[in-house]
C-alpha cells in the first residue's frame, strides 16, 4: 500500500502529456547528439582502432554490434515489461505509451542481435543457425515482441489493446532471466557472459572500449526514437480525438482534446 | 469450491450437449500425426526416432485448437460478466475453466496416445515416459493457454493471434517433455526432466488464472 502511494507521487508529475512533451523534448536532441558522438566514437575504436582475435581474426568486429544489440534486446524487453506494470498498476497514460513505443524497437535490436550473431556463426562455428538454449531463448524473446505488438494493434479500441499487451509482456517477462542464464544452466555452444563477471571483464581493454562505447550509442538510440515514438502516439491521440471531436460536431476545444489524449493513452 | 465444481459440470455438460468438441480435437490430434508417416516415409526407425517429438507437437497444436472457444462463447452471450458477477474471486472461476478444458481435450489427447504410440512405433521403452509427460504437461498447456484465450476477448483477430501470442510461452514445456522421453529410450534417468515439468506446472497453477483473471476484468470493464 505505501509502495503504491509512493509509486503514485513518483509517477504522477509526468503522467500529463503535456508536460511529459516538455520534458521530451528537451531530452530528445541530447539523447540524439549522445547517440551520434558515441557512434561515431564506437564505429572508429570498433573498426580502425582495435586489434583482430587472435583467433577470430576480424570477424570478431562483428562482436562489437552483435553483443550491444543483444542486451538492448534484453534491455528493452526489461524496460517494456517494467513500463506496462507501472501502466497497469499506476493506470499511468505514459508509461503504457512507453510501453508500446519500446517494442518495435527491442524487436529490430532482437533482430539485429540474431542476424549478426548468424554472419559470425558461418564463419566461426561453420553453419548460419544451431538450435543451442540462448539462440533460441532469444528467438523466443523475438515472437514474444511480435506477439506483443500484433496483440496491441489487434483492438478497434487502443486502450484495450494496450492493457491486453501490458498482461502480455509481464507473462512473457520470465524468458529475460532464461537468455540471461542459459548459458550457464546449459551447456550450449554460444560462449558465457565475459564482460559483466564478479572478478571483472575477461576481455582486453582494446576490445572493451569499442564495447562499451557501441552500447552507450544503442542506449541513447534507444531514448532517442522511444521519446520521437512516445510523441508521435500522443500526436496520434490528439489527431484521432480531433477526428471524433469533427464527426460529432462542434469546434474542437482544447482541454477535450486533452482529456481524449490521456483516455485515448488509456 | 462449491462454485468451482458447477461451472466445470455446467462446461462439461455444455461440451456434451453442444457437440463434438473433443471429438474433433482427438480427430485432429491423430489427423496430424498421421500426416507424418505420409510425409518422411513409412520407415519403422525414422518413424520410431521422431515419435515422442510428432506426438508431443499434435498434442499441443489440438489443445491449442479449442482455446479460442474458452472464454469466447461465454464473453460473446453475455454470461462471462454474469460469472464474473459472482461473489467469489474471478479466479476461482477461470481456474474453473481451465480444469473443464483439460477434462475436454487434455484427458481425451492421453486417453488417444497409445494408440498413436503404435502407430508411430514408438520404443516401448519411452511409453510410459510418454503418458507421463503429457499427463503433467498438457495441464500446463491449459493454464498457460488460457492466458492467451483471455488476452485475445473481443480483438479482431482471435484464432491467428492466439498462437502468436500462446506458442512461444508453450516451448519450455515441450522441450523437457520431448527430451524426457527421449531420454527414457535411450535408458538415461528422466528425473530430473519430470521435476522440471512439475515445476513448470505448480508455477503455473497460481499464475496463470491470476493473470487470466486480470485479463477478463480488463476485457469486461470496457
Amino acid at each position: 500500500m505505501y509502495l503504491y502511494k509512493f509509486g503514485k507521487m513518483i509517477f504522477h508529475k509526468y503522467a500529463n502529456p503535456t508536460r511529459f512533451l516538455k520534458l521530451a523534448s528537451t531530452i530528445q536532441p541530447w539523447a540524439a547528439a549522445a547517440t551520434i558522438g558515441f557512434l561515431l566514437a564506437g564505429l572508429y575504436f570498433a573498426l580502425l582502432s582495435s586489434p583482430g582475435d587472435y583467433q577470430q581474426g576480424e570477424t570478431v568486429r562483428i562482436m562489437y554490434i552483435h553483443v550491444p544489440a543483444a542486451w538492448m534486446a534484453m534491455f528493452c524487453y526489461t524496460a517494456m515489461a517494467a513500463a506496462a506494470a507501472v501502466g497497469l498498476i499506476w493506470k499511468h497514460p505514459v508509461a503504457e505509451l512507453a510501453a508500446r513505443a519500446t517494442a518495435p524497437i527491442g524487436a529490430c535490436f532482437t533482430f539485429l542481435a540474431l542476424f549478426t550473431g548468424s554472419l559470425w556463426g558461418k564463419p566461426m562455428w561453420g553453419t548460419w543457425w544451431v538450435w543451442d538454449a540462448r539462440l533460441t531463448s532469444v528467438l523466443i524473446l523475438f515472437f514474444l515482441y511480435l506477439g506483443y505488438m500484433a496483440l496491441s494493434n489487434a483492438f478497434d479500441d487502443p486502450a484495450r489493446g494496450s492493457k491486453a499487451s501490458s498482461i502480455l509482456a509481464l507473462v512473457g517477462f520470465v524468458n529475460v532471466p532464461i537468455i540471461k542464464f542459459s548459458v550457464d544452466w546449459w551447456n550450449t555452444l554460444h560462449q558465457p557472459a565475459s564482460v559483466i563477471k564478479m572478478d571483472g571483464p575477461a576481455i582486453h581493454a582494446s576490445m572493451l572500449i569499442p564495447l562499451i562505447l557501441m552500447a552507450f550509442a544503442f542506449k541513447a538510440f534507444y531514448i532517442w526514437v522511444m521519446l520521437m515514438r512516445i510523441r508521435g502516439e500522443i500526436n496520434e491521440g490528439k489527431i484521432r480525438a480531433l477526428r471524433l471531436r469533427q464527426v460529432h460536431g462542434g469546434p474542437p476545444s482544447r482541454t477535450t482534446i486533452l482529456e481524449k489524449t490521456t483516455e485515448g493513452a488509456r | 469450491m462449491n462454485t468451482f465444481i458447477s461451472i466445470v459440470r455446467r462446461d462439461l455438460q455444455l461440451a456434451m450437449r453442444q457437440g463434438m468438441d473433443s471429438v474433433m480435437v482427438v480427430a485432429f490430434f491423430i489427423l496430424a500425426v498421421m500426416l507424418f508417416p505420409f510425409g518422411v516415409g513409412p520407415e519403422a526407425n525414422i518413424l520410431a526416432r521422431i515419435a515422442a517429438g510428432v506426438i508431443w507437437v499434435a498434442a499441443l497444436l489440438s489443445s491449442m485448437l479449442s482455446l479460442e472457444r474458452l472464454f469466447q462463447i461465454d464473453y460473446e452471450d453475455g454470461s462471462l460478466e454474469l460469472l464474473a458477477l459472482q461473489p467469489c474471486a474471478l479466479e476461482i472461476t477461470v481456474m474453473a475453466k481451465i480444469t473443464a478444458h483439460w477434462l475436454t481435450t487434455g484427458l481425451p489427447l492421453l486417453i488417444a496416445t497409445p494408440l498413436l504410440a503404435v502407430f508411430m512405433s514408438l520404443p516401448s521403452d519411452g511409453f510410459w515416459a510418454l503418458l507421463f509427460t503429457l499427463a503433467i504437461g498438457t495441464p500446463s498447456l491449459s493454464l498457460i493457454g488460457a492466458i492467451g484465450a483471455a488476452l485475445i476477448l473481443g480483438s479482431r483477430r482471435g484464432g491467428v493471434l492466439l498462437s502468436l501470442l500462446v506458442l512461444p510461452l508453450y516451448i519450455p514445456v515441450l522441450i523437457f517433455g520431448v527430451s524426457a522421453v527421449d531420454g527414457a529410450i535411450s535408458g538415461l534417468p528422466i528425473k530430473a526432466h519430470l521435476l522440471i515439468m512439475a515445476g513448470l506446472l505448480v508455477a503455473a497453477l497460481p499464475l496463470c488464472p491470476w493473470a487470466g483473471a486480470g485479463a477478463i476484468k480488463q476485457a469486461l470493464e470496457t
